[in-house]
């Protein structure tokens, strides 16, 4: 391959400035004011400020409600994540086998990914109306008296329900192509070797799609923490009261709805740290065993 | 020749444009759908009535978000000119000294005569600062009333319940009638500001915050507020009492559906009731416990404000005051209260609307006005709480937690008063 050689020195650090620019307005500068505002109590129009040091993370971290949002947060994540990454990789499955009728039945699966997550929500919410829902309907059938919007548990049933749904299409996609690029000749050889379906897919589907299934974990972990933000506002409509949030939702409560700017800061910084100390451990300790064909 | 014509014709357009330049004030507010339009209306109707100024109104979406982008807004010097603010974030923008212009100063500057006496009594202090003045402009206001579903009552053969008292004594015959005896859509703004207010017990030290914000505390384990919740516990379990969340819709609509004999709601949630319920409905005071000494005092107002932002020209201030007496005017007061709902802020609108027989076609829109004018109380003024968004989150999750059979009404008090107070602590630090 012939290599590229830049005649000037600068011309390099040229081509990356715009990059850099976005990085650092959009993310730097923002992430160190917030640093920097965690550690005032400040009056939201900017006239006083008072230093409070590390005030603002102790008043956080002593709060039993905020531990108590970050314990949902954790089961939340790692549901929606489990269930959008099996379910998804279930009907991928299901539809690499199949041959007649195979677009139309892949259109339908991947169609929800269209929907913003404010509508998935929206749609979410109807399903699980109180007086209207006809999941509600449903569970009554069963004795199960719904009641989202006042029981903590069944809001958190139909919050997750929601999100997973939302996310399934996308990893359906990603784990659909990712089957099609194993070889038809690997699996050939493995048919010929082992009669038993399940587990050929086991000891040679599942290695092979491992990068994939990386990937996806890491979008798929951002996502519960995130991207569930309109889904949850939704749900909740509004009023959080006593039903179940993840910790990116009490950011904007307090920062955005109750104007408190340093408590929310600290917040937002707490969960860059979390955020950065999970990427690195799936970098370093997952990544190891994933094997790039 | 052609250049003294060509000279003439650039003087022409100077002189015009000067005349014809307005001074352009912006107002930002956070309703939408038919308020909004009544809205835009109002606007063009100021802009039509004089040539000096020109509103621009832009919606910003819900009530805390109209403040977010305000305060954003303030920081960066991009303020519009009049802002929009609910009433429980009242106190951040009244403490922000130097936010905002105090109205009043701002309409007696322009050369206007400010009338205190011309508002509402029930309007008159709640945007105002310990001494009486005016700092927000009263705008859209509303008192939470409770709306009866006429049937029902003729059904269970009972009359409209002023106290709790009379209450308790008729649920059981609305219940025998096939209803859920009462609903309500708010826990904290009707059943828990303005049980202060109605009831005339004190809601937070320093005169309800409005003295100082240190020091400031809250009163909710007031034994008498916690008699209320125990009560609407008990007749929750007993079936008194439907309770569907903290929503606000999803508890209306139970009474729209002919389910429930009452409902706790807004004054100005009868314009789309009208619409939406399936039965006739009237309407009546919010109760009060005839068991409380000196009860019966008038509610506080919910809704909003407007501010007129500081840091703008004289000129443009100028058109802001132009355009709160306008807005104050008894016949833009009297066009707003019958095209949404809310109550008119000044005495002589609603002598007007009187006057014209509004009420006698439409009785339940007067129904918020007498609430307010009822004589006020020692307590039933207003009050001046910071971070009291965030407090109500707090009180909506430990109502919730009460009904969902989580926690005694006792400990979910003396936990809204230990979190309140540490909120309040902080926002006295704000302003530090």
């Amino acid at each position: 391959m012939k290599r590229v050689q830049f005649d000037s020195k600068f011309l390099p650090y040229l081509f990356i400035a715009p990059q850099m620019a976005v990085i650092f307005i959009f993310f730097y500068w923002p992430s160190a004011e917030a640093i920097r505002s965690s550690f005032y109590l400040e009056d939201p129009f900017g006239f006083g400020s008072s230093f409070v040091g590390l005030a603002n993370y102790t008043d956080v971290m002593k709060a039993p409600e905020y531990l108590g949002i970050a314990r949902f947060t954790v089961i939340f994540t790692v549901l929606v994540t489990f269930f959008s990454l099996a379910l998804g990789l279930l009907l991928a499955v299901k539809a690499d086998h199949v041959i007649r009728g195979s677009t139309a039945y892949k259109t339908i699966l991947i169609s929800v990914y269209a929907i913003a997550p404010p509508v998935a929500g929206l749609i979410g919410m109807m399903f699980f109306d109180q007086h209207i829902g006809p999941f509600v309907r449903f569970a009554a059938l069963f004795g199960w008296n719904m009641k989202v919007g006042l029981d903590y548990f069944d809001t958190a049933f139909a919050m997750v329900f929601v999100s997973v749904w939302k996310q399934i299409p996308y990893n359906f996609i990603f784990f659909l192509s990712g089957l099609q690029g194993i070889p038809v000749s690997v699996r050939e050889a493995a048919a010929i070797d082992c009669r038993n379906g399940f587990r050929r897919f086991w000891t040679v589907t599942a290695p092979l799609l491992m990068p994939t299934s990386f990937f996806l974990l890491i979008i798929n972990f951002t996502y519960s923490l995130f991207d569930t933000f309109g889904v949850i506002d939704v749900m909740v409509k509004d009023k959080a009261a006593n039903n179940p949030i993840t910790l990116v939702y009490k950011v904007y409560m307090d920062g955005f709805r109750g104007n408190d700017l340093g408590g929310s800061s600290a917040q937002s910084v707490i969960l860059m740290i979390v955020v950065l100390v999970l990427t690195i451990f799936q970098f370093r300790f997952i990544e190891r065993r994933v094997h790039y064909g | 020749m052609l250049k003294k014509l060509s000279l003439a014709a650039l003087a022409l357009v100077f002189s015009a444009t000067t005349s014809m330049a307005a001074t352009d004030i912006t107002w930002w507010h956070g309703m939408s759908g038919k308020n909004g339009d009544v809205i835009n209306e109002v606007a063009k109707k100021f802009n039509a009535a004089q040539t000096a100024c020109n509103l621009t109104p832009v919606s910003k979406g819900t009530y805390e978000e109209v403040l977010a982008a305000g305060i954003a807004a303030f920081r960066s010097g991009e303020q519009p000119n009049i802002l929009q603010v609910f009433d429980a974030g009242a106190a951040t923008i009244i403490n922000a000294k130097g936010a905002v212009i105090p109205a009043e100063d701002l309409i007696n500057k322009a050369g206007y005569k400010f009338d205190r006496n011309a508002f509402i009594d029930g309007i008159r202090y709640f945007y105002a600062d310990a001494s009486g003045k005016f700092v927000g402009m009263p705008f859209n206001s509303s008192a939470p009333i409770m709306y009866i579903n006429t049937d029902a009552l003729k059904k269970a053969g009972v009359e409209a319940p002023k106290t709790w008292e009379e209450f308790e004594a008729i649920a059981p015959k609305l219940m025998a009638a096939g209803f859920i005896p009462l609903v309500q859509s708010q826990l904290t703004w009707e059943f828990t500001e303005n049980f202060f207010s109605r009831n005339n017990v004190q809601f937070a030290s320093n005169n309800n915050g409005y003295d100082t914000t240190e020091g400031t505390v809250l009163n909710v384990t007031d034994p008498n507020l916690e008699m209320m919740f125990t009560k609407l516990k008990d007749w929750s379990d007993k079936g008194y009492f439907g309770y569907y969340g903290a929503g606000w819709s999803d508890n209306q609509k139970v009474f729209e559906d002919n389910k429930a004999a009452l409902w706790i709601g807004s004054s100005g949630s009868f314009g789309g009731l009208q619409k939406t319920a399936t039965m006739p409905f009237s309407a009546t005071f919010l109760p009060y416990w005839g068991s409380i000494k000196g009860a019966g005092t008038n509610s506080f107002i919910g809704g909003a404000a407007l501010f007129a932002m500081s840091g703008k020209s004289d000129a443009e201030n100028k058109c802001v005051a132009d355009f709160f007496q306008f807005l104050t005017s008894a016949e833009i007061q009297k066009f707003w209260h019958e095209q949404t709902g809310y109550v008119t802020v000044t005495k002589a609108a609603y002598d007007l609307a009187k006057k014209e027989g509004w009420y006698e076609k439409t009785p339940v829109a007067e129904v918020g006005i007498k609430q307010l004018m009822l004589p006020a109380g020692q307590w039933s003024k207003g009050y001046r709480l910071g971070f009291y968004p965030q407090i109500r989150e707090v009180m909506e999750r430990e109502y919730n937690k009460i009904f969902a059979n989580e926690t005694s009404v006792k400990d979910a008090l003396s936990t809204i008063k230990k979190e309140g107070d540490d909120l309040l602590a902080r926002f006295a630090k704000t302003s530090g």
